[in-house]
C-alpha cells in the first residue's frame, strides 16, 4: 500500500513539473473505456455550453456516457500538455492550436470518419460566409485546420484528410451594454474608453482574449491600424498596452473580470455599463429580467471557434467510440441545443432539422420572434416581436473582423499585460 | 542531528510518517520549483537549462531609479502595504477580542460559546464571504443607498468597492480569527495570581496590560502575525475579487504565468516570494523565541 502511494505521489509531482517536457509517453494512460459495459468518455473542456440534457440524450441515442472534466480555457491547454492521457476527448479552441500541435499530443482527426464533414460550415473550412470572405486576422480556424498527416506536427495550407479539431461550436463576440443606463446608441468599440463611462467600463483579464478586444478599441479610436491584430509586433503590443494603461490610471475601469460569473455580476449590479462579454453571460443577465444588449459594432466582431480533438495515443475501440460520439454530436440535436443558446453549430443543416421554424427564424435568420423564445432550460430569453442582437447568421458571422489568437510574441504580450494590471 | 541520534529508536520510528509527508509534499516539490526556476521555456514546453533570465527579467529596470518604479517593486510594495495594514487591524481587533474572552468572561461555558461565535464566518467558503461584501459596498449597494438617502453623500461612494479599502476590509474579516486563537491561548496560560500581585502592588489597568499581559502574550502575537502575514503575502483571490482584478499581487502574476505554461518564470517568482516571506518570519522569530515560550 505504502509503496503504491509513494509511487503515485512521485508521479503526480513529477508530472506537474516535467510533464510538459516529457509530453506524451511519460505516463501511459489508464483507458477509461472498458469493452464490457456502457462506454464512458472522459470529456475535457470548459463545458460552458453543456448541460445534463446533453448527457441524457447521448445515452438514450448511443448508450455512451460522458464524464466531464471541467476546466477553464487556459487550464484545458495546460492539461493537454501535462496530462495528455487524463482524458479521452478534448473540447478546445482553435487559437490554442499553434501551441498544441507542435507538442504532438493531439491526434490528426480523420475527416473520412466524420459523416457530416462535407456539411461543416464554410466559415471553418474556407473562411467564408455565404460565399463572402470574412475577417481572418488572428488565429482564424482555416489557418490551423489542416495537418500534413495523421501524426504530423505541421499545418497544411491546402485541405487534407487530417484536421486538428473537428469543429463544433463558434460565435462572434462583441461588447455587452446596459441600454437602460447608457440611454443612447452605441455603435463603435471606441466607446469602451469613452470618458463618459469613466469608472463604469470593464474588460476581461484573460490576456490572449483581452488583447484582441483592446486592439479592436485602439483601431476604432483611430490610434493605429494593425496589419494583423492577431499577430502584433512588440511595438504594437507596447502601443496597445500604453493606451489601456493610461485609461486604467485615469480610472476608466471599474473592475476587470476573469470569470464568466464575475462579468454577469458586474453587469447585473450596474457597477459596469459597458464591457467585454460572452454570449451566455448576456443571456444570464437577461434571464434576471435586466436589460442587456450584445451590441453589434461597426468595426465588426471578434470571433472564436472550438472543436473536438483526441489524444495522440487514441486507437482501436477507443477511437471508434470517440468518433461515434463526434458523429452523434454533429447529427443535429446538439447543434439545435447550441443554436438556442446563441452560439452556432458547425454543421448547420442538421441543426435546422431539430429547431422549430420560428426558432430558426429568430436565431439564424434575424427575423422578429413570432413566439416567446426560450433557452434550452426553458427560461424566457426574448418576447414575441424581438429581434436577435446583431441579426442573422450571415450578418453576424459575415461581420467577423478578427479571431482569438496566439501571437508569435505571446510571451512578451503576457508580460506586458501583467504590467498593465500592476500599473 | 546529534540530538536526533541520541533519541530512543522508537522515537525515530514514530517520526517516519511525518518525515515522509514532509519530504514528499514539501521538500521535493520545493526543490523542483527551485530547479525549474533556472530552466528555459517556450510556448509548450520547459527546457532543462541553467539560465538566470527568469530572475533578471523580474528585476529588469528595477535598479534604474530615473524611471518609474518597476512592476516587481510596485507589486511588492502594494503587497507589503496590504500586509502591514491588515496585520495592524487584525492585531488590534484580535488582541482585544481575546482580552475580553480571557479576562472578562468568567465562565468556561460562555468562553466556549463566544469563541464558537467568532468561528461562524468560517462556516462558509471564503469566496462566498468575500462576494457577500459586494451587494453591501457596491455602487447601488446598501451602504451607498443609506448615504444617499440620509443626504450624507450626494453621489455614490465608489472607493468602497474594488479598492484598497475593500481589500483590507475583506482581509480583516477573513483573518482576524487567526490572531484571536493564538493570543487567547497565550492569555489563558497567564497565571492569574501575577495579575493579582500587580494589582495589590498598586498597578493600574493600563500598567497591568502594558507590563504584564502584552509581554506574556508575545508568543501568541507572533504566531498570529505569522499566520496573517504569510496568508496575505501569497494571496491573489481576495485581492482579485475585492480589488476588481485591477490591483496587482505576486500571487496573481504567478497564477497568470502558470496558466500560460510559463512555469520557470512562475517558479522564479515563487522562489523570491518564498524567500521574502521566510525573511519576514525569521525576523519575527528573532524578536521572540517561540520554541522557548511554548
Amino acid at each position: 500500500m505504502k509503496k503504491s502511494l509513494t509511487r503515485r505521489n512521485m508521479l503526480k509531482t513529477s508530472t506537474a513539473a516535467i510533464g510538459a517536457v516529457a509530453g506524451a509517453g511519460l505516463l501511459k494512460g489508464f483507458p477509461a473505456i472498458h469493452a464490457a459495459d456502457a462506454p464512458v468518455i472522459r470529456y475535457l473542456g470548459t463545458a460552458v455550453n453543456m448541460g445534463d440534457a446533453v448527457q441524457k440524450r447521448l445515452f438514450d441515442d448511443t448508450g455512451i456516457k460522458v464524464k466531464f472534466i471541467v476546466k477553464t480555457t487556459d487550464e484545458v491547454v495546460k492539461t493537454i500538455f501535462t496530462q495528455p492521457n487524463s482524458f479521452d476527448i478534448v473540447d478546445s479552441e482553435y487559437f490554442s492550436m499553434p501551441k498544441l500541435v507542435p507538442s504532438g499530443n493531439l491526434l490528426g482527426m480523420d475527416t473520412k470518419r466524420i459523416k457530416e464533414w462535407d456539411n461543416v460550415t464554410s466559415a471553418f473550412t474556407k473562411g467564408e460566409v455565404a460565399g463572402k470572405k470574412i475577417g481572418d486576422q488572428g488565429t482564424a480556424p482555416k489557418k490551423v485546420m489542416y495537418l500534413k498527416g495523421a501524426k504530423s506536427k505541421e499545418f497544411a495550407s491546402e485541405p487534407t484528410q487530417y484536421v486538428t479539431l473537428i469543429p463544433t461550436v463558434y460565435n462572434a463576440d462583441t461588447l455587452g451594454i446596459r441600454p437602460d443606463l447608457i440611454k443612447r446608441p452605441i455603435n463603435t468599440w471606441a466607446e469602451l474608453l469613452n470618458p463618459e463611462f469613466k469608472g463604469k467600463a470593464s474588460i476581461l483579464n484573460i490576456p490572449s482574449i483581452g488583447i484582441m478586444d483592446a486592439a479592436m478599441v485602439v483601431e476604432a479610436m483611430g490610434e493605429y491600424k494593425y496589419p494583423d491584430k492577431g499577430n502584433m509586433t512588440k511595438e504594437e503590443i507596447d502601443l496597445t498596452m500604453k493606451i489601456f494603461t493610461e485609461a486604467k490610471k485615469a480610472g476608466q475601469f471599474r473592475a476587470f473580470w476573469s470569470d464568466f460569473n464575475e462579468s454577469v455580476n458586474l453587469m447585473a449590479s450596474g457597477e459596469v455599463v459597458i464591457q467585454s462579454m460572452w454570449s451566455p453571460a448576456i443571456t444570464a443577465v437577461r434571464t434576471k429580467g435586466i436589460p442587456c444588449v450584445y451590441q453589434p459594432l461597426k468595426e465588426g466582431y471578434r470571433a472564436w471557434a472550438a472543436g473536438f480533438g483526441l489524444p495522440s495515443t487514441t486507437k482501436g475501440r477507443q477511437a471508434d467510440i470517440c468518433y461515434e460520439f463526434i458523429n452523434w454530436y454533429l447529427s443535429g440535436w446538439v447543434g439545435a441545443y447550441l443554436n438556442r443558446q446563441g452560439y452556432y453549430s458547425a454543421v448547420i443543416p442538421t441543426a435546422k432539422k431539430y429547431m422549430k421554424a420560428y426558432e430558426w427564424d429568430y436565431w439564424m435568420m434575424g427575423k422578429p420572434a413570432t413566439a416567446d423564445i426560450m433557452s434550452p432550460e426553458g427560461k424566457k430569453l426574448a418576447s414575441k416581436g424581438e429581434v436577435r442582437d446583431g441579426g442573422s447568421y450571415e450578418a453576424r458571422m459575415g461581420g467577423v473582423a478578427c479571431w482569438n489568437a496566439t501571437m508569435d510574441e505571446n510571451k512578451y504580450m503576457v508580460r506586458k499585460w501583467n504590467e498593465m494590471i500592476a500599473s | 542531528m546529534m540530538k536526533f541520534l541520541k533519541l530512543k529508536p522508537t522515537v525515530g520510528l514514530l517520526s517516519i510518517p511525518y518525515s515522509l509527508i514532509f519530504i514528499f509534499f514539501f521538500f521535493i516539490p520545493l526543490t523542483l520549483t527551485f530547479i525549474i526556476s533556472f530552466w528555459d521555456y517556450n510556448e509548450y514546453s520547459i527546457i532543462p537549462d541553467f539560465i538566470f533570465e527568469n530572475y533578471s527579467y523580474i528585476f529588469k529596470d528595477c535598479f534604474n531609479f530615473e524611471k518609474d518604479m518597476c512592476v516587481t517593486f510596485k507589486t511588492y510594495l502594494s503587497t507589503f502595504i496590504f500586509c502591514f495594514v491588515t496585520w495592524f487591524f487584525t492585531l488590534i481587533i484580535g488582541f482585544f477580542v481575546a482580552y475580553f474572552l480571557a479576562f472578562y468572561v468568567n465562565s468556561i461555558t460562555w468562553q466556549i460559546v463566544l469563541f464558537l461565535l467568532c468561528t461562524i464566518p468560517f462556516w462558509t467558503s471564503n469566496v462566498i464571504r468575500m462576494i457577500s461584501w459586494i451587494p453591501l459596498l457596491g455602487r447601488n449597494g446598501l451602504v451607498n443607498d443609506f448615504l444617499l438617502s440620509t443626504g450624507l453623500a450626494d453621489a455614490p461612494q465608489e472607493w468602497l468597492l474594488y479598492s484598497g479599502f475593500s481589500i483590507v476590509l475583506a482581509f480583516v474579516h477573513l483573518y482576524t480569527l487567526f490572531m484571536i486563537v493564538p493570543i487567547f491561548n497565550s492569555m489563558m496560560r497567564i497565571d492569574k495570581s501575577i495579575i493579582e500581585a500587580a494589582y495589590d502592588n498598586g498597578a493600574n489597568g493600563f500598567q497591568i496590560l502594558w507590563n504584564i499581559i502584552i509581554p506574556l502574550c508575545k508568543p501568541g502575537i507572533v504566531i498570529g502575525s505569522i499566520f496573517v502575514i504569510t496568508v496575505v503575502m501569497g494571496d491573489f483571490i481576495t485581492i482579485g475579487i475585492m480589488g476588481g482584478q485591477q490591483i496587482p499581487s505576486i500571487g496573481k502574476i504567478i497564477y497568470v504565468e502558470m496558466s500560460y505554461l510559463q512555469l520557470p518564470a512562475a517558479a522564479a517568482n515563487a522562489v523570491i516570494l518564498l524567500a521574502l516571506t521566510l525573511l519576514i518570519i525569521w525576523i519575527m522569530t528573532k524578536m521572540i523565541d517561540i520554541r522557548k515560550e511554548l
